[in-house]
């Protein structure tokens, strides 16, 4: 259909081994030069999508489109479409950086005139030029890492399928990587798969929640943290009794109220935490309210967004419920509502990218 | 087959590079050296009917026995164990492509290590007394069969290695179907069952597998075609079965 628009469509996936259902008809599209986050619990499906996605394993049921052609129809197209780095990075350990490089970019079908460029372009974005000449075998976990990414983006393709590019990399590694990925963004379609959430939310556009083969959630950062957190959040740090502020709290309005309060500091502060329950914005009449009052002082005030790690929890924990009580309806994300965390009732709509 | 050759040189490349050729090499060249010279203290006892190549091709599988498995336990079923057969399989190589240049690779291999043994029979004549007969035919013989069953020997291997992920289980199987289709083979016709007629048939048929009939045909200068199209047409199938076998794993599971 909109083949110019889409790079990745996803349309009813199902991959059964045995008697378990991997995937269970998902469906989702990418738009060109996007980077897709995959979330999701171990043994949620995310690398059998990934693997089907590749071709290198055939779906039960369902189509995948890479570039407007089905993957399974041919997969030799796919195949010089994306670069793939597998879990766990599977990488021959007697070769050095630079030989497998020259390597994979002959088999990937790098002319000859432009191959040395290419080695040399993944090499320096992936900051491996000081280790090039080294033994694959004898690097540390993130030089492999980077390795395998490096490899990945070698022949600079169109969609890039990264399963958990960022495992056991050291804290700037991981932005290194994380700046690399979104330095791609716009030129290449980039899948990637991860556990550590604020990752995933700082590096992609659209991120797909998938728990027990189904997507749970998708959507931006902000739509998920709509569909699945339904309450809101201030932190203030004030002065006085926890008394006076809950009475100053009840003048605004009733369902504000003191979630968690610390100790007080030397200078008397406490950091507490004022809970609402949907999503209505107090801010300026806290704000405005506090500050008048005449035995509070405030320090600061701001609105505390839910972690993404909240999301995935409330999504993963809703479709946990939804298979306990054999609802499962066929996609998860146009399901009826049960429950949110805290055991308070969801007020916003299910998700329906 | 445009990645043949990329495949083909990086195989080599990791051959060369890896100890373990040398030390399968250099224990390959012991255990050859021991057993020509054995076989020339033979010689020195009693005189004998065959000339001393003969007799060295004969006990040829010996060596068969363990450095097929050896050579080829490895190639799959590492690829698939640590994973790399699926970066490889999701470039635009296919998998008869990455099958041919495991078996070319260890075929060039094996090949050049009888190669090296042709270097005893050098000695061997260099030494000898004046008025010994050289007679080089048996000796190209010889090797030319060693290079044609190799074929079949070699891709009985790369089949094993396609079924399982595990070397230890690819390395007996090899050994097992190469050990079956040398020992089975000729020995089948000496079973007392198949001296019925019913298993006429089956006596025929031992009789044009049997290898050591084979060796023997060649090493005494018989050039027989239909050895040459039943090791050829039989190690095609098998690398055959291999793609297959790996498409099936690898490919839908």
């Amino acid at each position: 259909m909109t083949t110019q628009k889409h790079t990745i469509e996803v349309e009813r996936l199902h991959k059964r081994f045995g008697k378990i259902d991997a995937v269970d008809g998902i469906s989702f599209k990418v738009e060109k030069g996007q980077i897709v986050g995959f979330l999701g619990p171990n043994g949620a499906g995310k690398s059998t999508t990934m693997r089907i996605l590749t071709g290198y394993n055939r779906a039960t049921s369902g189509v995948a489109k890479i570039c407007g052609v089905s993957v399974a129809a041919d997969p030799h197209f796919i195949k010089r479409r994306i670069g793939y780095m597998p879990e766990n990075n599977p990488l021959p350990l007697d070769l050095r950086v630079r030989e497998y490089l020259k390597y994979r970019a002959k088999v990937k079908e790098i002319p000859f005139t432009k191959r040395r460029r290419a080695i040399e372009q993944a090499l320096e974005s992936c900051d491996l030029l000081r280790a090039q000449d080294r033994i694959i075998g004898k690097l540390s976990k993130g030089f492999r890492q980077r390795v395998g990414i490096a490899d990945a983006i070698l022949a600079n393709p169109e969609v890039i399928i990264m399963d958990e590019p960022t495992i056991g990399l050291d804290p700037h590694q991981v932005i290194l990587i994380r700046d690399l990925i979104a330095s791609l963004r716009g030129r290449m379609t980039v899948i990637i798969s991860s556990h550590i959430l604020p990752e995933i939310e700082m590096t992609c556009d659209q991120i797909i929640i998938i728990n027990h083969g189904k997507i749970v959630g998708q959507g931006s950062p902000a739509q998920l943290r709509d569909t699945f957190i339904d309450h809101t959040t201030y932190q203030v740090e004030i002065a006085g009794t926890t008394k006076e502020l809950e009475a100053a709290l009840a003048t605004i309005a009733p369902e504000l109220q003191v979630e968690r309060i610390s100790d007080r500091d030397e200078d008397g502060f406490a950091t507490a935490e004022i809970q609402i329950k949907g999503k209505r914005d107090y801010g300026e009449r806290l704000f405005k309210t506090l500050a008048e009052h005449p035995h509070l002082r405030t320090r600061s005030l701001r609105s505390k967004k839910a972690p993404l790690e909240d999301v995935f929890l409330a999504a993963t924990r809703r479709s946990w419920e939804e298979v306990d009580e054999k609802l499962a309806p066929p996609l998860a994300s146009s399901s009826p509502k049960t429950s949110a965390p805290q055991g308070t009732k969801a007020a916003a709509p299910p998700p329906s990218q | 087959m445009r990645h043949f050759l990329t495949l083909l040189r990086n195989e080599i490349w990791r051959l060369l590079i890896s100890p373990s050729t040398y030390i399968a090499g250099f224990l390959f060249l012991l255990v050859m050296g021991f057993l020509f010279q054995w076989m020339l203290r033979v010689y020195t006892s009693d005189p004998q009917d065959e000339t001393p190549s003969v007799l060295f091709f004969r006990m040829f599988f010996i060596p068969v026995f363990f450095m097929v498995p050896l050579l080829t336990m490895r190639s799959l079923a590492e690829e698939r164990r640590s994973g790399t057969i699926e970066t490889l399989l999701t470039t635009p190589v296919t998998i008869a492509e990455i099958v041919l240049a495991k078996f070319s690779a260890s075929y060039l291999y094996y090949c050049s290590l009888w190669l090296i043994t042709a270097s005893f029979h050098i000695i061997f004549f260099a030494y000898a007394q004046r008025d010994t007969i050289i007679d080089p035919y048996p000796l190209i013989g010889g090797y030319a069969y060693i290079f044609l069953s190799g074929t079949l020997f070699l891709s009985l291997g790369i089949f094993a290695s396609s079924l399982t992920k595990s070397q230890l289980v690819a390395g007996i199987l090899g050994f097992s179907l190469v050990f079956g289709f040398i020992v089975i083979g000729s020995n089948v016709e000496d079973l007392s069952v198949l001296t019925s007629e019913q298993s006429l048939w089956l006596r025929q048929f031992s009789d044009h597998t049997d290898a050591l009939q084979h060796m023997g045909d060649f090493s005494a200068g018989i050039i027989d075609t239909r050895a040459i199209v039943l090791y050829l047409s039989a190690a095609l199938t098998f690398l055959f079965l291999s793609v297959l076998a790996i498409e099936y794993r690898d490919g839908t599971s």
